[in-house]
């Protein structure tokens, strides 16, 4: 699928693996850490003007509303990038949401697109059928000037999920579960597909989180295929036209991989890599001192309900911190009339704006020496979210919320 | 584009922090990033670098973060070209970018040793081992990647490309 994606970028009817083609982009992405540097590196090519001012979208997220001076001067650099190049998709605090959850509910990303980002999360868009990846700095300021950036065609290995998920399964656990079965670099370079009948039924939000976590084992690109849930999807938010492309019947793989949901149970992954992945019933011995719901992988509103669902009328622990970030200001807005804002609150949690924030060790949210957190992000690498004595365990909602009501690691059953 | 030069010989799983070491990532001085080059790896790189200029390397090489310091070091080192078994995704093309010819090739890992002088042919696709007379075969970089690396980097090459219209 992807590489029918990258031929039509191109203007090909086909286009092999390991090849190296040059190709046109449909959009730019960049936020407030990893843009300065492509935005002195797009000075130094000299192009004066963006290729595209529609094509262009800059997402201030990871330390807004700035969280120091140094921040702030970034953020200004961005603003006024974006100001002088008439960027049209801009998105200040108060509209401003976390990257990768912001451009699919804007609408901006549809079927068929090759996009970049200087954000290796870039590969969340693979949920609505787009070829998307991450990029260094110096690809996106190729990309602004003239909207081409090269490629290599990869190679693509297909994951077909059967069987029927259990109680509070979310795309986070197929996901914890597939990088615990390949490793982090068990899809190096490659596209990894994802299909099946038990991915069919997912909602769009656990796809979008599965194919957020496509570069934890080490992914290109993470797609699925388009299907009425993708249509429906589209629908409501976005006005472009769009192509749909499907892998052909006799594609060939480098692998396959058949895995029954069946036997899938919530998921934990252990300090320090995403592929620690295990039974989360198998650590309820595991104390936490602080738990995160939020982050491009899991801030979107089907997190929330869920985390609602399991809040609702509860304490949590006197013994640790729960902050509660939605994704987008959408999201929060959506969450208020549905009165999750309101149990958040009365069980104890605290509910921010929309910021990339904890996830990184940025602030809102960093932990000590010796703390520990379980978190619905997607990294847990020595000190991601701040001392590198710190530990973080990374889970789907459920887990996080049962945990927070718990003060250790917990599955729902144990709170409800 | 022909590069004939000797061998500096490394394992797999090569990561950017032995490349450069994060402690010296507050520079984006391509000389300074040069002088601490695989420091924690092989103290004595620097020495070995001035005779022979290129690295051949196991599988996963440049895996770990993606700082584009990593490739630049290498460069700045006067190496030429990095052969390897495997790369990291970002790595490799934040060497392309920077005009720093990488080169993947099943075999070369096994066969060719450290010290032996190679002539590697990039528009031929090939690479002559002369120490040992043996020939390899690589899939040629596209012209458009060559391209690249001859203008010295992704930035220039753009730029280059931008003034000829
Ligand atoms: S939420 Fe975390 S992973 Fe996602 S874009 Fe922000 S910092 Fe990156």
């Amino acid at each position: 699928m992807a590489q029918k994606i990258l031929a039509s970028r191109c203007g090909r009817e086909y286009v092999s693996e390991g090849e190296i083609i040059n190709a046109d982009v449909d959009i730019v992405l960049g936020n407030d850490i990893t843009l300065p540097l492509a935005i002195e590196e797009f000075n130094k090519i000299g192009a004066g003007r963006v290729f595209d001012t529609n094509k262009v979208v800059v997402v201030p997220d990871h330390f807004t509303p700035n969280k120091d001076i140094k921040s702030a001067s970034q953020c200004k650099f961005v603003r006024e990038f974006a100001r002088n190049q008439n960027i049209k998709n801009y998105f200040e605090v108060g509209k401003m949401g976390i990257e990768h959850a912001l451009l699919p509910e804007q609408g901006l990303v549809v079927p068929g697109d090759l996009i970049i980002g200087a954000d290796s999360h870039t590969c969340t868009y693979g949920a609505l059928g787009a070829a998307s990846t991450g990029v260094g700095s110096t690809d996106v300021a190729v990309a602004m000037s003239t909207g081409k950036v090269w490629f290599m065609v990869p190679r693509t290995i297909k994951f077909i999920y059967n069987g029927n998920l259990k109680d509070w399964i979310t795309g986070k656990d197929l996901i914890l579960y597939t990088i615990g079965l390949i490793g982090v670099d068990g899809a190096l370079y490659k596209s990894m597909e994802f299909s099946g009948p038990a991915v069919s039924k997912l909602s769009m939000d656990s796809r979008f989180t599965m194919s957020n976590m496509a570069i934890e084992a080490g992914g290109k690109f993470g797609i699925f295929e388009v299907d009425e849930k993708t249509e429906e999807f589209l629908e409501r938010r976005s006005h472009r036209d769009y192509k749909i492309f499907r892998s052909d019947s006799d594609a060939e793989y480098e692998k396959v991989y058949n895995i029954n949901c069946d036997d899938i149970e919530l998921q934990v992954a252990t300090p320090h890599l995403p592929s620690n992945a295990r039974n989360a019933a198998e650590l309820s011995s595991i104390k936490i001192d602080q738990v995160v719901i939020g982050s491009c992988t899991n801030g979107r509103i089907e997190d929330l309900r869920i985390a609602a669902e399991i809040l609702k009328g509860k304490k949590i622990s006197e013994n640790l911190r729960t902050i509660i970030i939605p994704a987008t200001q959408n999201i929060y807005l959506e969450a208020l009339k549905e009165g999750y804002i309101e149990i958040f609150i009365n069980s104890g949690c605290v509910v921010s704006t929309p910021t990339c924030g904890p996830c990184l060790g940025g602030h809102m949210g960093v932990l000590a020496e010796g703390e520990r957190a379980v978190s619905t992000t997607n990294r847990n690498f020595v000190g991601r979210m701040g001392h590198p004595g710190s530990e973080v365990y990374l889970s789907g909602p459920a887990v996080a919320a049962a945990s927070a009501i718990a003060g250790r690691i917990a599955t729902p059953e144990e709170v409800i | 584009m022909i590069i004939k030069e000797r061998v500096i010989k490394y394992g797999d799983n090569v990561n950017t922090d032995v490349i450069i070491p994060a402690r010296y990532l507050n520079t984006t001085d391509e000389n300074e990033l040069a002088l601490h080059c695989f420091e924690d790896l092989d103290s004595d790189f620097a020495e070995k670098a001035k005779e022979r200029k290129i690295i051949v390397a196991g599988s996963n090489f440049g895996c770990g973060s993606s700082r584009e310091h990593a490739p630049l070091a290498i460069k700045a080192s006067g190496i030429k070209a990095v052969i390897a078994e495997s790369f990291a995704r970002i790595f490799f093309r934040n060497a392309i970018n920077i005009g720093l010819p990488v080169i993947t090739s099943g075999e070369v890992s096994d066969l060719i040793e450290d010290g032996d002088e190679l002539e590697v042919d990039l528009s031929g696709g090939t690479i002559k081992d002369i120490t040992k007379n043996k020939t390899f075969e690589i899939q040629p970089f596209p012209d458009f990647i060559q391209g690249i690396i001859k203008s010295g980097g992704y930035v220039n090459f753009t730029r280059d490309n931008i003034k000829g219209k």
